[in-house]
């Protein structure tokens, strides 16, 4: 078992999932609440990753990345190397990757609070923002978990866009994914199977989490 | 209370289905339409045939092509060799009638899938280890085996690189603004192991070690320099013969001393059901027309045959 990827395939899933809880609060709030005739078609965008093949995304991630691409250079003038091959470069590919997997579940448990809970918070006084942290916030507490493990968990077992812009570097960009794929190709099959056999243990593990928590098996936090 | 927070329980879901039934009963009238159609408008011509082809379809096609050894060949191929065997097929497909299709792959990754039963009836590796583990495990028709080629290592730079290989060799590999050296996985590809002996022959592993990117097969390896994102790759000489690789960057050939020669073997896979076609191809590969086809590309003439 190869230990360090592990390890790196866990941060990289706990780097994306926190990023993708920040980024994906007022994104889903926008998604849930807007009154914007057209948001639909950012709900689509939102939900590409779900249908698209993850070469198609490696494949513009590693061009926006190289020196062709303004966006490279200014990466590259900026720090000194590109993005590609480097772990920062796989958290950006993550995010947009599992992006629906931390969007979906926030909007559909903002969609499922009851709009008068919001109107009270609203006619009492209380701003947007702190309506959002001290009403909205609370009760999607189960739908934010959801959301963190789901990308949490599809993070972990991200494969095509590690392959595409990763480079296969040991401790830098070599999933266990990645690792699997390089045992099998090497025709290591013993050593494919423990790693697979990891992968999978904690990917189900992760689900039943979810799952579990969603059917409220669980006793909750006393915040949720 | 909480549990129907994740998934509404009304309305969406149910919309939902019905939409997705929708869909699956469009796609079957379609599928169905398409099978009826492709009759009618000829085989070959509809495109729907490509999605839904008849087992029949090709051996209608083998029938009309002119020329003796007439079929279909699927040749399996090293990724070095994506354009030299290409053009070389071109040739063959206009003296046989035949028709070629090329898979591509890392020769580690194409012996797996020989291995698992995948339907090739040639298999072109960029080294003479897989084969022989193929012919070992009974795989291949015995004595099918023969050194067809001998590839070269070349370092393949961006066009405004300021490397001077002429002067410095390798070496100029260690100039501080290469940040990145893409090299084919050396575990399973045959370029990757050369490339590791050339920097290991030059003194510099250790020192270059945390530069390397490692692509899948040399293609990709090289396609790393070409999106601009490394400065260097160590790849086959072949590749740079691709159409509009000159626009792209420049290359220097590694001195083929600095790592054990590439010989490169091909065989006639044994489960394949053409061998006659297959044996047809590798003779005119070995025939003047075919070598002179490999030696555009770069590739030497093997010393010593098996």
């Amino acid at each position: 078992m190869n230990w360090e990827a592990l390890a790196l395939t866990l941060r990289l899933s706990l780097f994306t999932a926190a990023a993708l809880l920040v980024l994906g609060l007022p994104l889903a709030y926008w998604i849930a609440f807007s009154q914007r005739r057209w948001k639909f078609v950012l709900q689509a965008a939102t939900s590409l990753p779900l249908v698209m093949p993850p070469t198609v995304l490696g494949f513009y991630l590693l061009v926006a990345f190289g020196s062709s691409s303004p966006l490279g250079r200014l990466w590259t003038a900026w720090t000194g190397h590109t993005l590609a091959f480097t772990f920062a470069g796989l958290v950006v590919g993550s995010i947009l990757y599992s992006l629906p997997f931390a969007v979906q579940p926030l909007v559909n448990s903002f969609l499922a609070i009851d709009p008068k809970l919001i109107d009270a918070s609203r006619v009492l006084g209380a701003s947007r923002l702190a309506t959002f942290f001290r009403v909205i916030l609370p009760l999607s507490a189960s739908g934010a978990a959801t959301a963190v493990a789901l990308s949490f968990a599809h993070t972990f077992g991200e494969f095509g866009v590690v392959l595409m812009v990763g480079g296969d570097i040991p401790g830098v960009t070599r999933t266990v994914s990645i690792g699997v794929f390089d045992l099998v190709e090497a025709g290591n099959y013993a050593a494919a199977n423990t790693t697979s056999l990891v992968l999978l243990g904690v990917s189900f593990a992760i689900l039943v989490m979810v799952y579990g928590w969603n059917r409220g098996a669980w006793p909750r936090a006393p915040w949720a | 209370m909480r549990s129907s927070q994740v998934l509404p329980e009304n309305g969406p879901p149910r919309r939902a289905r019905r939409a997705l039934l929708s869909a699956a009963v469009l796609l079957l009238a379609w599928s169905a339409g398409g099978r009826s159609r492709a009759g009618y408008w000829g085989a070959g011509t509809a495109p729907l045939q490509a999605f839904f082809p008849t087992p029949g379809a090709g051996a209608a096609r083998q029938a009309t092509a002119k020329g003796a050894p007439a079929g279909e060949l699927t040749i399996s191929a090293a990724a070095d060799l994506q354009f030299a065997l290409r053009a070389v097929a071109e040739g063959f497909e206009r003296k046989s009638g035949a028709r070629v299709r090329l898979v591509l792959g890392s020769s580690g990754n194409l012996t797996e899938q020989i291995e698992h039963g995948a339907p090739y009836d040639l298999f072109f590796s960029a080294d003479v280890e897989h084969p022989e583990r193929l012919e070992r495990e009974g795989l291949i028709v015995a004595d099918s085996l023969f050194v067809y080629a001998e590839g070269h290592l070349v370092v393949f730079v961006p066009k405004g690189s300021p490397l001077d290989f002429g002067k410095q060799g390798l070496a100029a590999l260690a100039e501080a603004s290469v940040r990145k050296i893409a090299i084919a996985n050396p575990r399973f590809a045959p370029y990757g192991r050369a490339a590791v002996e050339a920097l290991e022959h030059a003194g510099l592993y250790p020192k270059l070690e945390p530069r390397l990117v490692l692509g899948e097969d040399v293609s990709q390896t090289t396609q790393f320099v070409v999106s601009g994102n490394a400065q260097a790759a160590l790849t086959a000489e072949s590749l740079m013969f691709a159409p509009g690789a000159q626009d792209r960057g420049r290359y220097w050939v590694v001195p083929p001393a600095d790592y054990r020669p590439l010989a490169q073997a091909a065989a006639i896979v044994a489960r394949s059901g053409k061998q006659p076609l297959a044996r047809a191809f590798l003779a005119y590969l070995e025939a003047p027309a075919g070598q002179a086809v490999l030696a555009r590309y770069g590739f030497a003439r093997p010393e010593a045959r098996r």
